[in-house]
């Protein structure tokens, strides 16, 4: 045989962990979660793609300046913003192994990302309300999906943060809990990047 | 060689023996087509697979030997367990496939781009260069369900499921679909180019025999798709000269009325002539407004290309419609969960068209890039008037209602 | 003109009850009739026999909610191998029905029947054969082969499998209640449009594919972070074994492009139940977006499927001929080149659509540059059998047949890259024979080989060899008759999805084509009663060893069937063989000092998620929108009940782990003796 490797120091090579220690449980939790959201966010990269290739089909209807208005959008965004910020207080208190700051924080954030849905849910209501639906033109029905995979994203997030506290009041600060606290701080955080996204393609771009 | 190479060669060496005579009798029509665009595609075929024997032969005759020479029975050839590398023979594995495909795609690029299907012949035959004179004779190629029409704008006749054209003169075809996607395909003269609604292709080809050819669509397009097919005849000058007289003759009339009944699903068409066609037909398809009260897609993208048409364009759905509810031919067009209201009324659509008028917005789509989304040079053309006949119409007309 | 071939629209007005559904949508037709009736029949035999044996205690608890790597990998085989049967009667009927209808034969099949068999037989092909194949082959073998006693999700592996078997579930009832898509495997807009695909067809195909979409990203995602993170110490990168490697390179591909499915069928779905424009004509709609879009996912797919068969074949390639294998290194960069390149071809599946000769030329010799890769594998394999002792064992007969059939596959592939030449060939039978050789050759053989290299593993006896050749003898040469015809009918300007054909001299190829197929057939009985009289033989066949064949990788150092745990002590690694290394080197298997082994609890979680899904998919064919919301909100509950499941593991006891080791130990010195 050729190539054996000798651990510096021994003279024989060990071939079995005689004293192993086994993984932690949930050590590749956040990977996975990391790579599950790569997969996610290429889902959302086909729709700004859509919207990139039908954006300006407004099929002789409406485009981007008869519909939108950027004070919502603006205000809108600050809400997730600053829910993105109250995670991350909320992640200092885990840190500080604060259970009800914990809590707390997570609360303030679902309050927040609340907020930024019923304000979506308002601009939605009111563009159908006077007859921009998503199927009056492609550039309507490529907005309405992205935006709307984006704020049904956050709705699942909003389920997940309440559950998350249940859990929490539950079981406190326990590995496993932490563990799903981590991700979901990563998937709301990644919400927020896509907003962003959203924000400067969709709304920004589409007014200047 | 050998046993195991001969016990899987054998067998298919008999079969190949025994087909070799069908093989002869059948008509490869790909590789002995009877027009110069379609044979310089089957040479380049030819081409490619010799150029890519030149490793795959070695290849499976290795495969065969090493796969005799070093079985287990086989004790006296070299056994050697440890060994796994070899720099040179590295270096070779990679490299002569590498130069292979170095070859090859010199030929892919050079032939990509001479026989690219919207590139005007330079040649009908080898060695017979396209001069001034020969000026191409434009067919325009629309797949319905399941038949296809053909329109001879120069001539003013169109046919359908046969497509006759002189032996020798270049021809330029101008494709489009009016409701799903097909293929366009004339195996004996030229490769296949899509048919799509909504979108006009082209293709330039020559025949360079006369006969009767079969044209067919290749790719799959619903219920009807396997009777797609059409005759494709290749004619003396003097012979397509007689066809289009006699088509005159026959003396039918394809306006836009005809048109709509003919797009109706419809299987195992008959041949059929037609002495006249409206003018503007086929970009009347293209544009999907050969219904009366509908907007052209050359304009709608115009509005959009302006910003669209503001709120104001928010009802005008009807005269947009084309297939989107039911499929052509079969329905009404337009849903009863729209209505038709602000359409009708032509001068707010004049003021909202006055209002965008000074907005410029290119958000152009993306398309291919030989590919011309419809009112390419009409788009242009019209851009320079500010109000198109077919608008002005488009927004007065009273649509099916 | 004949009527008969418009789209027929439902008739009936839906129900709030049970939407579009009504007793017209049960089949009609004598030849689905009968299928139906004779599949019920089955069923409810089989359920019976269950029933009969007082199996369903056994069945709930040791396999439907296993978490266990190996038996999920085994549960995956056999939903492959199932729905391959059905794959399988699609395509014989399409060769019958080709071979019939000449000189103004309608054949026995209509329009509406002929344009759902071969819809499904893609589909069931590719997305409930191939994937559930090449997904158990990993999961059954990765996790060994790296020293790891389980994936690094497994509940998450219970319910990828279950998810993939829902979708198998939507798309086999499709027979019996409706119909399927009559659009081609991959649905183009706007055929596949609710204007011209009113009923209920392509949204069985969008919601199985959907379903069964989510276990495949999610197993993908599974098994990447298993090869990252589980590996037994000692195994670097550059050591693990070439299967793990492609593995990994395939999953990596399937996390990578299956989100680009899920999205575009999505939008689909849009177009088709809210009526948005994304592929539609009018409205600004771009069907060429579709096309473009579902084939980003569609080529790395093919690479998905053939990828983790490279591996196997270089494992099998080594094993049998002794040897280890020629340029591992070239061989893993390979795979990275050709997992990378994947992404720059997808165009060449639609030349003809016009996007230029500067477009069209790139995309051409992307296409061909794969083949370098490629090709230096093939090379890799021949100079790993060179200077060997080639043991001729069912699992390397197969691979020899997968190098000769392959390399022609490979080389009408490159040719149907160069554009002129695919402008001729495009859509013709030509491609037809082309992707069925890369597909049957490369994937189909690979599998073949795989299944009788591994199934002593998973078993504990070998499969019979006298009926495993019976079957390659009879596929192999079949394959080529099957298919041999068809690359000379699209050199004859056949193309592929017709029903009828007008010219007779075509008929004598579709006549020796449907000789090859059912050549095939024959391969197929024959490897099925290779299963049969193996599991009947067993004693005579046993394997107790662990290692039959002399093998180089770490699944063979366990016992076969090996452990719950797979590894009393988990191997550390020192070179790239790591079984073979540790034969040389003469280690004895520690006979004490064993400890408790930290394992995953099973979970029921996974069937009734999926079994919600499966309900919630029906509901959306068939627009019972009552039941749609309903399994939805279940669907969202029982995903957050299961996350109050806080106690997920157990262990096993230190005593245990003893008496089964030295069960084997003894076993082993009784195979020694």
């Amino acid at each position: 045989m050729s190539s054996i490797t000798l651990p510096a120091g021994e003279d024989k090579p060990v071939y079995y962990e005689i004293d192993e220690h086994p993984h932690p449980e949930g050590h590749s939790t956040l990977l996975g979660f990391w790579i599950y959201l790569m997969s996610d966010c290429l889902i959302f990269a086909i729709l700004f793609a859509c919207y990139a290739v039908l954006g300006g089909n407004f099929a002789a209807g409406p485009g981007p300046k008869d519909l939108f208005d950027l004070n919502l959008i603006a205000l809108n965004t600050a809400m997730l913003l600053f829910s993105s910020l109250t995670y991350g207080l909320a992640m200092i208190a885990m840190q500080n192994r604060n259970l009800r700051h914990v809590q707390m924080w997570l609360a303030v954030t679902g309050l927040f990302g609340a907020a930024f849905l019923a304000i979506e849910l308002y601009e939605f209501s009111h563009l159908i309300h006077i007859g921009a639906t998503p199927q009056r033109s492609a550039f309507l029905s490529a907005f309405f999906t992205l935006v709307g995979t984006h704020g049904l994203h956050v709705t699942f997030g909003l389920i997940w943060l309440v559950t998350l506290i249940v859990q929490l009041g539950r079981h406190g600060l326990n590995p496993a809990n932490q563990r799903r606290v981590a991700c979901l701080s990563l998937f709301w955080h990644f919400l927020d990047v896509i907003w962003i996204g959203v924000f400067t393609f969709v709304y920004l771009m589409g007014m200047l | 060689m050998s046993g195991i190479l001969t016990r899987t060669r054998l067998p298919l060496g008999i079969a190949a023996t025994c087909l070799l005579p069908l093989l002869g009798g059948c008509n490869m029509v790909v590789l002995d087509p009877a027009g110069d665009v379609a044979q310089q595609q089957g040479d380049l075929v030819v081409i490619s697979t010799l150029l890519m024997l030149i490793i795959i032969v070695p290849v499976m005759a290795l495969t065969g030997y090493f796969a005799w020479k070093y079985r287990a029975a086989n004790e006296a050839a070299t056994y050697k367990p440890d060994w796994d590398h070899s720099t040179q023979l590295e270096l070779a594995i990679w490299a002569i496939p590498l130069l292979i495909i170095i070859c090859l795609g010199a030929v892919t690029w050079v032939g990509t781009h001479l026989l690219d299907p919207y590139r005007p012949l330079a040649r009908t035959a080898p060695g017979q260069a396209v001069t001034e004179k020969d000026k191409p004779l434009e067919v325009q190629a629309v797949a319905l369900n399941w038949k296809w029409l053909f329109i001879y704008p120069e001539q003013g006749i169109a046919t359908v499921n046969e497509l006759a054209v002189p032996e020798g003169r270049p021809l330029r075809f101008r494709i489009s679909s009016s409701s799903v996607m097909n293929s366009f395909y004339v195996p004996a003269m030229a490769g296949q180019i899509y048919a799509m609604p909504g979108m006009e292709t082209k293709l330039h080809a020559v025949f360079n025999e006369t006969g009767n050819y079969e044209g067919f669509s290749a790719n799959y397009s619903g219920a009807g798709f396997s009777n797609m097919r059409f005759a494709a005849r290749s004619m003396t000058a003097k012979g397509f000269d007689l066809w289009v007289a006699k088509a005159r003759a026959e003396g039918q009339t394809l306006d836009r009325a005809t048109y709509l009944k003919l797009e109706r699903p419809s299987e195992k068409e008959p041949v059929r002539r037609y002495a006249s066609v409206e003018r503007d037909l086929f970009d009347r398809i293209v544009n999907m407004c050969a219904e009366p009260g509908k907007m052209c897609m050359h304009d709608m993208m115009a509005i959009d290309a302006r910003g669209g048409m503001g709120l104001a364009g928010l009802h005008n759905v009807r005269q947009l419609a084309y297939d989107k509810h039911a499929a052509r031919g079969t329905g009404d067009t337009a849903s009863d969960r729209y209505i038709a209201e602000n359409c009708t009324n032509p001068e707010l659509l004049s003021a909202s068209l006055a209002r965008i008028e000074d907005r410029v917005i290119d958000l152009s789509t993306l398309t291919g890039a030989g590919l011309n989304r419809p009112g390419g040079p009409l788009f242009r053309k019209r851009q320079t008037s500010t109000k198109s006949p077919e608008l002005t119409q488009a927004g007065t007309t009273d649509p099916v209602s | 003109m004949s009527t008969d071939a418009i789209p027929s629209t439902s008739a009936a007005e839906p129900t709030f009850l049970l939407g579009k559904l009504s007793w017209n949508s049960l089949p009609h037709d004598p030849i689905v009739l009968s299928t139906m009736v004779v599949v019920i029949i089955g069923g409810v035999g089989l359920l019976a026999l269950v029933t009969r044996y007082k199996l369903w205690g056994y069945l709930w608890k040791e396999w439907f909610t296993t978490v266990d790597h190996k038996k999920i990998g085994i549960m995956y085989m056999i939903l492959g191998l199932v729905m391959f049967l059905r794959g399988f009667a699609d395509a014989i009927m399409m060769r019958l029905q080709q071979v019939m209808a000449f000189g103004g034969s309608e054949g026995y099949l209509n329009a509406h029947h002929y344009d759902q068999i071969f819809t499904a037989h893609g589909v069931i092909m590719i997305f409930f054969v191939a994937m559930p194949f090449i997904t158990g082959l990993m999961n059954y073998v990765v996790p060994l082969q790296i020293g790891a006693r389980d994936v690094s999700f497994p509940f998450l592996n219970n319910f990828s499998f279950w998810m993939t078997t829902s979708g198998a579930v939507l798309t086999m009832a499709s027979l019996f209640v409706g119909e399927f898509a009559a659009t081609g495997w991959l649905a183009y807009p706007p055929l596949s449009g609710i204007a011209y695909s009113p009923s209920v067809g392509v949204d069985y195909y969008i919601w199985a594919l959907q379903i069964a979409g989510v276990g495949t990203t999610l197993s993908g995602i599974n098994l990447i972070v298993t090869i990252l993170k589980m590996r037994a110490p000692g195994m670097g990168l550059m050591k693990m074994p070439v299967f793990t490697w492609t593995s990994l390179c395939a999953n990596i591909l399937i996390v990578a492009s299956f989100p680009v499915l899920t999205a575009v069928l999505a939008l689909l779905t849009l177009d088709r139940y809210v009526g948005t424009n994304f592929f539609t004509n009018d409205f600004g709609g771009s069907s060429m977006m579709y096309v473009n879009l579902i084939w980003i996912w569609g080529h790395p797919e093919v690479y998905i499927l053939i990828l983790p068969l490279f591996g196997v074949f270089s494992e099998v390639t080594s094993t049998f001929s002794g040897k280890k294998l020629f340029g591992y290194t070239s061989m893993v960069y390979a795979t990275v080149v050709i997992t990378i390149l994947s992404y720059v071809v997808w165009l060449h599946h639609f030349f003809t659509m016009g996007s230029g000769a500067s477009v069209n030329s790139f995309f051409g010799i992307t296409t061909m540059v794969i083949s370098i890769p490629t090709g230096a594998k093939l090379f890799n394999w021949l100079f790993t059998m060179y200077r060997g002792r080639i043991r001729y064992e069912l699992p390397m007969m197969w691979t020899v047949a997968f190098m000769l059939t392959f390399t022609i596959g490979g080389m009408t592939g490159v040719l149907l890259a160069v554009p002129p030449a695919d402008f001729v060939l495009h859509n013709s039978l030509f491609l037809i024979a082309h992707f069925h050789n890369v597909i049957i050759g490369g994937v189909l053989f690979g599998i073949f080989a795989a299944i009788n290299y591994w199934w002593p593993k998973a078993f504990g006896f070998k499969l019979d060899k006298f009926w495993g050749k019976v079957s390659f003898w009879c596929w192999v040469p079949g394959f080529w008759v099957a298919f041999a015809p068809l690359y000379v009918l699209g050199l004859m300007g056949v193309t592929r999805r017709m029903r009828v054909f007008d010219d007779p001299s075509l008929q004598i190829w579709f006549a020796i084509a449907a000789v090859g197929a059912f050549m095939i057939a024959a391969g197929i009985a024959a490897m099925l009663i290779q299963f049969a009289v193996s599991i009947w033989k067993r004693e005579a066949l046993a394997e107790t060893t662990g290692d039959p064949w002399n093998g180089r990788t770490l699944e063979w150092a366990t016992s076969s069937p090996p452990a719950d745990y797979n590894f009393a002590f988990t191997p550390r690694i020192h070179a790239l063989d790591a079984w073979y290394d540790m034969k040389a080197a003469g280690v004895e298997h520690p006979a004490e000092g064993y400890k408790d082994i930290h394992m995953p609890s099973n979970t029921g979680a996974g069937v009734i998620l999926a079994g919600i899904s499966t309900v919630a998919g029906f509901a959306l064919v068939w627009h019972i929108w009552w039941l749609a919301g309903l399994s939805m909100v279940g669907l969202i509950g029982a995903a957050i009940a299961h996350t109050f499941n806080y106690k997920r593991d157990f262990h096993i006891p230190a005593s245990q782990v003893a008496a089964t080791e030295a069960a084997r130990l003894r076993q082993l010195q009784a195979a020694g003796a």
